[in-house]
């Protein structure tokens, strides 16, 4: 009796164990809390007082492919170009390596052109009223 | 005589650990866009709790 119930229990833990690790996976959160993640979120903070008045503007637009695009340099004053693309490579450059890092945070670097692609639907349906976003291939004004 | 044979346990452990790998090959898409959300709030500075203050700064215009 004792040893049955022993083993009664062994199977009650491993079928336990399996519920807990399904409900892991099926809840399914993505990893975005790593130190390089969190440097590239505070990086791209910082930047986006520099980028919301080109947004606004209509010089710079949001990409469908997760990027930010120089669409009309003539809105930006001369003066002002160089810095304003200077940004916006920046902004490029953090955004490429926060989707690598995001996909290799979880294990999974081949999930890179993913994140991608889901972070470029997310920047365009979240884009502020007036700001220009691509969509099928045209700039749209929000 | 064993009352919970070796194989049952054998195939629990099978079970649980092709789960794992079966969920784990496919790309979390819900889970991505969760995670998307929450670094554009942040980037963009978007909260629901302070709705007015992207629409008063830059729709003024």
């Amino acid at each position: 009796m004792k040893f049955f119930s022993g083993s009664v229990r062994r199977v009650g833990v491993l079928l336990g164990g399996l519920v807990l690790a399904l409900a892991a996976h099926a809840q399914g959160n993505l990893e975005i809390d790593t130190p390089a993640v969190s440097a590239l979120r505070q990086s791209m903070q910082q930047r986006h007082a520099q980028l919301a008045p080109l947004y606004g503007s209509g010089a710079a637009g949001i990409a469908a492919d997760g990027t930010v695009a120089l669409r009309d340099a003539a809105k930006v004053p001369l003066a002002a170009r160089a810095q304003a693309n200077a940004a916006i490579a920046a902004e490029n450059a953090d955004r490429a390596a926060l989707y690598r890092e995001i996909a290799r945070a979880n294990g999974h670097p081949e999930w890179e052109a993913e994140v991608r692609r889901t972070f470029a639907q997310r920047w365009v349906e979240r884009a502020q009223p007036g700001w220009w976003v691509q969509q099928g291939g045209s700039w749209v004004r929000k | 005589m064993n009352p919970v044979p070796r194989w049952l346990l054998a195939a629990a452990l099978a079970a649980s650990m092709s789960a794992c790998v079966t969920i784990n090959i496919y790309f979390p898409a819900a889970a991505a866009e969760k995670a998307a959300d929450r670094i554009i709030d942040e980037v963009w500075q978007l909260r629901e709790d302070a709705p007015a203050a992207p629409a008063a700064g830059e729709g003024a215009k």
